[in-house]
């Protein structure tokens, strides 16, 4: 290994501008639980196959163990931690996946809440189907995957519903 | 941590060009999605990067003045599948960026990775072959097009030199105006798994819609880089549509087709499903360009 190369970098992390000098050689999901404890991030198999560590970059599901923390300069980075209001309630995704009993080990649960949280950010009505194939990147060794799929759409299901008595 | 020896940024196409001269070693990296897996697998452990990822001006789908379309070598799988005019004119295409991964590999894997790899899976790859695309090179001296037919070397081998990027890869309007096509990928999971082989077809018919005025047809995992099956395109071009010349396609295909076994499947099974392939691609193509059989 050749000296030590560092990169300064700033960005948006759950709503925080925030900034870090980078090991070049690292991957965005060790900086976020390293350098900033956003232990939400989970690593399962760090090559892109599993999606525990998958977070929001401009408001799309990226697999944080293959993205370079390099590369995360000037861009908007969400994670479960960010999906928590200002008096620690946790939001109606997350509380869909206690109701749904779709969490055994947990393990997977942050991963498959960021990629479900960019689908319900769409604002639009997806078949099962579609919910499916929005979460085929996650992979889940407990539950079966079926009240994972009755977590998104009961929350889906609710906000187009309050989306409606709004108008 | 990733084991990186030297990590270059580039900052623009001619500082990446740059960065390649003085590097020759260096591997480029755009998404990583093969790169770093590479990386973590110790096959490429060690390995010096150029980074291209940050350069947003490969990013996108856009007309040049007599009609070919321009991919930008960093354009993702996603911004292939929603593009408007990906989805106008090369729909097939935006389908076969659609089969790759999930969601998470489709926002960070780009069509130059795609390309640049050399790999008979690639799910583009088959794809641009099927439109006789052309790969925009660039290097110390300017631009080097060189048509995808003719890039690929053999198994994860490309022509590309040592001091050239890919900036991008293009398909002119004569190769997908009035063609219509789909992409077949055959694989044990709806999502996260490669093709264990996958074809792609365009069809343009004559006017009156009876006759096929031209046909072009390729493969991945059908050899060791993607291939072009040109007997059965030769054997139908001019052909009235009919049930038999679906057969005489199907048939043609397997003349130029070259799978093995692996663990994926045996040489059998693929060319069973080579057949196949050819024949119901050949069948929605057809149907899609306003025919029936
Ligand atoms: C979990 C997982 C699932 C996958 N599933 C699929 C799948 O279903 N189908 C599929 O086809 N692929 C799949 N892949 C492979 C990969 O995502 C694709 O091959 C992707 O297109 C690679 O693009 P990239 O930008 O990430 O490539 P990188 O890893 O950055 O680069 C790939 C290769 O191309 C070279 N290269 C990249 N860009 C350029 C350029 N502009 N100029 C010159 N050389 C360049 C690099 O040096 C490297 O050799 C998968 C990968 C993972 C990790
Ligand atoms: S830890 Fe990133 S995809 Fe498995
Ligand atoms: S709850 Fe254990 S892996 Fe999903």
């Amino acid at each position: 290994m050749s000296n030590k190369q560092y990169k300064q970098l700033s960005f948006i992390l759950n709503g925080k501008k925030v900034s870090a000098s980078v090991d070049v050689r690292e991957s965005l999901a060790d900086m976020l639980r390293n350098e900033f404890g956003m232990t939400s991030v989970k690593k399962g198999c760090e090559v892109g196959e599993c999606g525990a560590c998958t977070v929001l970059i401009n408001g799309n599901p990226y697999d944080s163990c293959i993205f370079l923390a390099a590369w995360i300069d000037g861009k908007e980075v969400t994670t479960v931690e960010g999906l928590v209001d200002i008096d620690g309630n946790i939001s109606d995704i997350q509380q869909a996946f206690i109701d749904e009993a779709a969490v055994q080990c947990g393990f997977c649960t942050p991963g498959f809440i960021m990629s479900a949280e960019h689908l319900l950010n769409t604002g639009k009505r997806f078949s099962r189907d579609e919910i499916r194939k929005a979460l085929s990147g996650n992979m889940c060794r407990c539950t079966g995957y079926q009240n994972i799929i009755n977590a998104v759409e009961n929350t889906m299901d609710k906000r187009l519903a309050e989306k409606d008595t709004e108008k | 941590m990733y084991d990186i020896n030297h990590f270059y940024e580039a900052t623009s196409v001619e500082h990446a060009v740059q960065l390649r001269v003085e590097n020759p070693e260096a591997h480029i990296i755009s998404g990583g999605s093969d790169i770093l897996i590479g990386i973590r697998a110790g096959d490429l452990a060690g390995c010096d990067l150029i980074s291209i990822y940050m350069l947003d001006e490969l990013r996108g789908v856009s007309f040049h003045d007599d009609g070919t379309i321009r991919i930008g070598a960093l354009t993702s799988f996603t911004n292939l599948a929603e593009d408007p005019i990906i989805r106008e004119h090369l729909a097939v295409l935006g389908e076969a960026a659609d089969t790759v991964g999930g969601p998470q590999i489709r926002n960070i894997g780009t069509i130059g990775g795609n390309t640049c790899n050399g790999v008979t899976s690639a799910d583009t790859a088959s794809t641009l072959l099927a439109f006789d695309a052309v790969m925009e090179l660039t290097g110390p001296k300017g631009i080097r097009l060189v048509p995808l037919t003719e890039f690929y070397l053999g198994a994860k081998k490309v022509d590309l030199r040592p001091d050239e990027i890919a900036t991008a890869v293009l398909i002119r309007k004569d190769h997908y105006k009035g063609y219509h096509g789909v992409y077949f990928k055959y694989a044990m999971r709806d999502a996260m798994d490669i093709a264990t082989s996958a074809c792609s077809v365009n069809v343009k018919l004559s006017d009156d819609k009876k006759t096929i005025q031209d046909a072009r047809i390729s493969y991945g995992v059908a050899g060791p880089i993607p291939l072009r099956a040109r007997s059965a395109e030769k054997i139908v071009k001019g052909k009235l549509v009919s049930a038999d010349t679906v057969e005489e396609f199907a048939a043609g295909a397997l003349e130029d087709v070259n799978p093995r076994t692996s663990w994926r499947a045996t040489k059998e099974f693929r060319l069973h499903l080579q057949r196949e392939m050819a024949r119901r691609c050949f069948v929605e193509s057809i149907r899609r360009a306003g025919g029936s059989v």
